[in-house]
């Protein structure tokens, strides 16, 4: 099983969201973050006084799926949430070692 | 509506008088003399009916002006200076103008009052008024001749307990809670009731309406709310020292959206601090209501403008200074000049305060935090100076010359001098506001302590002081 952690844009969300259930991931956590990459921030300004904001607002999507719809999801993702500039985001991927299904004790595979 | 009835019940009363002599011209004396003092009665009684009408509008409209000034303190500059801190300091913020409604209430009642309006020496009055003692229900003929002196008193209260309030932009997020309450006690009493004396209280020294040794044109309050209170707070933010962090770290405003609200809640309020200080529903109150208005509008779109022209874009929280700005410099002015004239002053203090606190605060590198001197002690100094300039007898003929003919006001009316009375009121101000405020900042220092620790500034004030969280937004 492996997690896939997506930080995307705000406004790329909901294109991600619906990508990912059409592949048929339907499982999934969403905080709201904020970050950054090489991606600059803005500028505001208060009393005369310019400062930069570099903490920018992002969406992170977490899911566990089973290691052979890895692939489909992370096409998922990228169709959706790409728009060739910088700041669309990140893709990390890492091994998950057990899952369970609290309603009925399922483990493994079966409770993703 | 009123006035016409009352002018038919006049009308009718005169008729009613020149009947006997009409058609019992020819009776005999006792019968004509007991009619004619009946008549007299009744003239007696309509005259007191119509002085009765007339006090019941003066007093609807002054109670609802004591309630508007209120409002102004809370919510108005509550959430106006709360907006503008960090999101740990918001309550310790509006607590400070909070508690304010009620110590300074308690202070006036008990010897508040009776300091400022009472007569005593030109600088303060004695305690004649002292737990308000014999202010009741009549009329105090040396202020308000319509209205219950329990009205007017009442008013100024709200007058007596905003200005404190304003202070608290200059030591915002640094000060103790304990500090704060002691340091206004003191401030009270030693700056605000005999600055107040001075221009509004009978004989006092700078009194415009009693022929003071220096009438300082002062409507309702640039000098002895503002100038003082703006003051004060710079000599606060040089005494107590910059936020940690400040200027180097970007400290933004949580919530403009909470100073948006506040900002608004200054502006309908004010109409009571101006207008109201009329003291009278009639056409002065309608004129500062306009004035009063029409500054506002004009600081706005003043301070906006250059804004956007220095800075590309024109900031929300600009323009609200901006209003609030051109309230403090026609405050003041209000009664005294025309709606034209407060556009001109409302639009100098726009620019006039943009360049206060952005060019001269970061040049000084002074943490007035809400800009409580930039706005207030600037734009108050400048409100009170160009009422000088723009007040004329048409509006409001305060200066009568020896055969009680109304005699010019401003400079623009033919006074020139009387910029140099105002000059006088503002050092006034300046002066006491400023060593008061020194004296008052040691005692508290040395006493209680005036900042919080370090640890706790970093925590924030709603936690260290008052053990609270602004927003519990979490699940």
């Amino acid at each position: 099983m492996k997690k896939i952690e997506a930080i995307v844009q705000p406004s790329r969300f909901d294109a991600v969201k619906s990508a990912l259930q059409e592949v048929g991931v339907e499982g999934m956590t969403v905080s709201e973050v904020r970050g950054h990459g090489r991606q600059k921030g803005h500028t505001e300004v208060y009393r005369g006084s310019e400062y930069t904001v570099d903490l920018l607002p992002k969406i992170k999507v977490e899911m566990v799926v089973a290691d052979s719809r890895k692939d489909s999801a992370i096409q998922a993702i990228l169709r959706a949430a790409k728009t060739g500039k910088i700041g669309d985001g990140k893709i990390f991927v890492t091994n998950i070692d057990e899952a369970v299904r609290i309603r009925n004790e399922d483990r493994g595979e079966t409770a993703l | 509506m009123r006035r016409r009835t009352s002018r038919l019940v006049l009308g009718g009363a005169v008729f009613l008088c020149l009947l006997p002599f009409g058609t019992f011209a020819q009776a005999p004396p006792a019968a004509g003399t007991a009619v004619a003092s009946e008549v007299q009665d009744r003239i007696a009684k309509l005259e007191q009916q119509v002085a009765d009408a007339r006090s019941s509008g003066d007093n609807a409209w002054m109670l609802v002006s004591a309630a508007l000034v209120l409002m102004m303190t809370g919510p108005g500059l509550a959430l106006f200076y709360g907006g503008l801190v960090r999101k740990k300091n918001v309550l310790a913020t509006m607590m400070q103008s909070f508690i304010l409604m009620a110590l300074i209430t308690l202070l006036w009642a008990l010897f508040g009052y009776s300091l400022v309006f009472h007569e005593g020496s030109r600088f303060l009055g004695n305690l004649g008024y002292g737990v308000l003692h014999g202010v009741g229900a009549a009329p105090n003929a040396d202020y308000a001749a319509t209205i219950p002196q329990q009205t007017f008193m009442v008013y100024q209260l709200m007058f007596a307990i905003i200005t404190p309030a304003l202070i608290c932009g200059a030591f915002a997020e640094r000060m103790k809670f304990s500090a704060m309450l002691l340091f206004m006690v003191l401030w009270s009493i030693l700056v605000y009731d005999p600055m107040a004396h001075m221009v509004w209280g009978k004989g006092g020294l700078l009194n415009a309406s009693w022929g003071g040794a220096f009438p300082t044109l002062d409507f309702a309050g640039g000098t002895v709310v503002h100038v003082t209170s703006g003051v004060s707070a710079l000599v606060c933010a040089l005494y107590m020292g910059k936020r940690l962090g400040f200027p180097k770290e970007p400290i933004p405003p949580h919530s403009v959206v909470l100073s948006v609200v506040g900002a608004c809640l200054l502006w309908v309020g004010w109409f009571g601090f101006n207008a109201g200080s009329a003291l009278a529903a009639g056409s002065l109150a309608t004129s500062a209501f306009v004035a009063t208005h029409f500054g506002a509008a004009a600081a706005a779109l003043g301070w906006a403008t250059a804004e956007w022209y220095a800075k590309g874009k024109a900031s929300v929280l600009g323009a609200i200074s901006g209003a609030v700005a051109g309230l403090v410099a026609i405050t003041p002015a209000a009664g005294f000049v025309g709606p034209m004239s407060a556009l001109v002053i409302g639009a100098a203090a726009g620019v006039g305060c943009y360049l206060m606190v952005t060019k001269v605060k970061s040049k000084f590198g002074y943490d007035d935090s809400l800009d409580a001197f930039g706005v207030h002690g600037a734009g108050g100094s400048l409100g009170a100076l160009l009422t000088g300039v723009f007040a004329v007898k048409a509006i409001n003929p305060i200066f009568k010359n020896a055969q009680g003919a109304a005699s010019a006001v401003g400079l623009i009316d033919g006074n020139a001098a009387q910029v140099l009375n105002q000059l006088v009121g503002i050092a006034m101000a300046w002066g006491l506001a400023a060593v008061g405020t020194l004296v008052i900042l040691k005692i508290v220092d040395v006493t209680v302590g005036l900042r919080v620790s370090e640890e706790q500034e970093v925590q924030g004030l709603d936690l260290s002081q008052h053990g609270e969280e602004g927003y519990n937004l979490e699940v």
